[in-house]
């Protein structure tokens, strides 16, 4: 086994692209549910949203890649206002079982036949990213080694980009949660009636949240397809939406640096987890092959499996995440 | 009749019916400015009801409520608040994660900081705030919950939860305070001072309304008693006079008023 290997892809997992686009999603949900208690169960449908309006206003209308990527943050805006001006007003649930819908609708949307002259069907839309790369003082093909961590080029500057981008935004929701904006978001997470009662305009306020942290979400999923280079509807499925709630649950809801560390742990687990399976020594292998038909294809969803179990350890023994307050947890049994 | 004369709070032929329930059902009444007004009446007369309709809670199936001269029926509760009224609940809502302090804060009204934008400049709001949480912290004195000040409102008892609650609507700076059973749940000692609290807001320009069941409670505090029976109004006058109406003892205090109730035989 080739340790060395393994440690290095674990640690450039642990702050690679992946995190940082996660994370971001994260942060979003952080304000909708964490400091809102907004059930929102389409965070990928934002991310999509973020990625198609720069793709196709590029790809299709041929606009700027900057004001493609000014376009695709008002469009996510323009969604989630479209999702909570009926919802909002009703019960919780209706707005997770909208927002689930509308990001499958959108999936589904992207990739029909119907839509293919813009949206590229199933192929998607590639070759739109140019502008962002030929600002990169890296080369772009080439290795770049900083300790541990290996990167192209052209990751390093995505990840220098991201990065920047993710702790301004974090610093951004930390200075809006500790100000009477966020108190008020706070409050109508815990009773709303109460919030009422006080002279909030408690529908404005879930408006504002929802549309703040969906067009963070964009700002993942613009992130995103510039380091794929490519939109692919299929990517932008229900279960990237689930794999954020894990980051924000780990990491606890409602604390600020919660999306960051929930992601690193996740991503740099499900790396480590991987290409260890991948690199047993030969005999185990062939006998794992044998018995628990661990074949190359089943070793990714293996990892999926090892990293639910890790997610029910965590359940058990740190219900609240890791930055979480068990105190505050204990409040909700009172 | 001058201003200070005309009733801070009317409603003329409220109804609200819940399937073939008819749980609020009144004609006339006028709730006097700068007066504490107690609302009785058996467990499911319409008081909460009532309060619900009157706050913008709940929408009324026909019938006008003023407020100040203006009408308000099918305004929002919020901007109820921020017209002066103000409202606490029988199933007492401290927000549990949020500590004492920061529900006290969060009931001042026009915050420059709750606006997103300004939220980001803490220099164009952390006057504003210093300011508020001053007057927080003297109502909170006022309130003997200065110990409980940085603990999250969850760990608190019933109680003090209730007293909290009056404490942060009084943060609005209401003309008219709305209270459900604000005494229930509060050990009598407790309860004494909350009272000596209530009586002083008239005296700060508020119009006190609130729902008891306790009678000595009533006969204490309140100027005016209007009585409530199966969502009508049965019975007002002063208290003693309801003290004394036939009507009210039948209905409040059903027909085995004055004997021992572990010998009635309840089925
Ligand atoms: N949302 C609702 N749906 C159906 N019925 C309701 C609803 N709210 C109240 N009721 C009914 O209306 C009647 C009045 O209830 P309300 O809560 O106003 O009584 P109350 O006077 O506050 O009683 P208590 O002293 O027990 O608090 C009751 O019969 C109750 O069952
Ligand atoms: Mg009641």
């Amino acid at each position: 086994m080739d340790w060395g290997f393994i440690l290095e892809r674990s640690f450039s997992a642990m702050i690679g692209p992946e995190v940082v686009v996660y994370a971001l999603a994260a942060v979003g949900l952080n304000v909708h549910f964490g400091y809102t208690g907004l059930m929102n169960f389409g965070q990928v449908g934002f991310m999509a949203a973020g990625a198609y309006g720069v793709g196709v206003s590029v790809f299709w209308l041929g606009w700027n890649f900057w004001i493609g990527i000014v376009f695709a943050f008002v469009y996510a805006g323009v969604l989630a206002l479209l999702l909570g001006l009926p919802t909002l007003r009703l019960r919780a649930d209706y707005l997770s079982l909208v927002t689930i819908a509308a990001s499958e609708t959108i999936r589904l949307l992207a990739r029909s036949r119907v839509m293919q002259p813009i949206t590229g069907g199933v192929e998607g839309v590639n070759q739109f990213a140019g502008p962002f790369y030929d600002l990169s003082p890296f080369e772009l093909g080439k290795f770049y080694s900083f300790g541990p961590f290996k990167y192209l080029g052209r990751d390093v500057w995505v990840l220098l980009v991201g990065w920047t981008l993710l702790i301004l935004i974090t610093l951004m929701v930390r200075q809006l949660m500790g100000s009477p904006w966020g108190r008020t978001l706070r409050a109508i997470r815990e009773d709303e009636d109460a919030a009422r009662a006080l002279g909030k305009n408690v529908y404005f306020y879930k408006m504002q949240s929802l549309m703040f942290g969906g067009m963070i979400g964009a700002v993942a999923g613009v992130l995103q397809v510039i380091q794929k280079s490519s939109v692919q509807a299929d990517t932008f499925n229900p279960v990237i939406t689930f794999t954020i709630w894990t980051i924000l649950i780990i990491g606890g809801p409602g604390r600020v640096w919660s999306p960051i560390v929930g992601a690193s742990i996740y991503w740099t687990l499900i790396v480590f987890v991987e290409n260890t399976l991948r690199q047993l020594p030969p005999g185990l292998r062939a006998t794992l092959e044998d018995s628990i038909q661990l074949s190359d294809f089943n070793i990714a969803m293996l990892r999926f499996i090892l990293v639910g179990g890790g997610l029910l350890l965590l359940a058990r023994f740190r219900p609240q995440g890791i930055f979480g307050s068990r105190e505050e947890m204990a409040l909700d049994r009172r | 009749m001058t201003a200070a004369e005309q009733p801070i709070l009317t409603a003329r032929g409220v109804v609200k019916t819940f399937g073939g329930l008819r749980a609020v059902d009144v004609d006339q009444l006028e709730i006097q400015r700068n007066k504490i007004t107690a609302l009785i009446g058996p467990n499911g007369a319409g008081k909460t009801t009532f309060f619900n309709l009157l706050t913008g809670f709940d929408q009324v199936d026909s019938g006008e409520i003023t407020f100040d001269g203006a009408v308000i029926t099918g305004t929002a509760p919020h901007r109820l608040a921020a017209k002066g009224m103000v409202r606490t609940f029988q199933l007492t809502k401290a927000l549990a994660k949020l500590s004492t302090i920061e529900n006290m804060k969060l009931g001042a009204l026009d915050q420059r900081g709750e606006k997103f934008w300004a939220a980001l400049l803490p220099s164009s709001w952390t006057k504003q705030e210093q300011a508020i949480e001053a007057r927080a912290d003297a109502i909170l004195r006022r309130f003997n919950l200065t110990a409980m000040r940085d603990e999250y409102a969850g760990t608190m008892s019933g109680g003090q939860r209730k007293l909290l609650e009056m404490a942060r609507a009084l943060m609005t700076d209401p003309r008219l305070v709305m209270l459900d059973e604000p005494m229930a749940g509060v050990n009598p000692a407790l309860a004494q001072s909350l009272l000596e609290l209530i009586k002083l807001l008239p005296g700060e320009g508020r119009t006190v309304i609130f729902v008891e069941h306790n009678m000595d409670v009533v006969q204490e505090i309140a100027d005016w008693v209007i009585v409530m029976a199966e969502g009508r109004i049965i019975a007002q006058g002063t208290p003693t006079e309801v003290k004394s109406n036939k009507a009210v003892i039948d209905a409040y205090l059903g027909a085995h008023h004055g004997e021992d109730l572990s010998q009635v035989d309840l089925t």
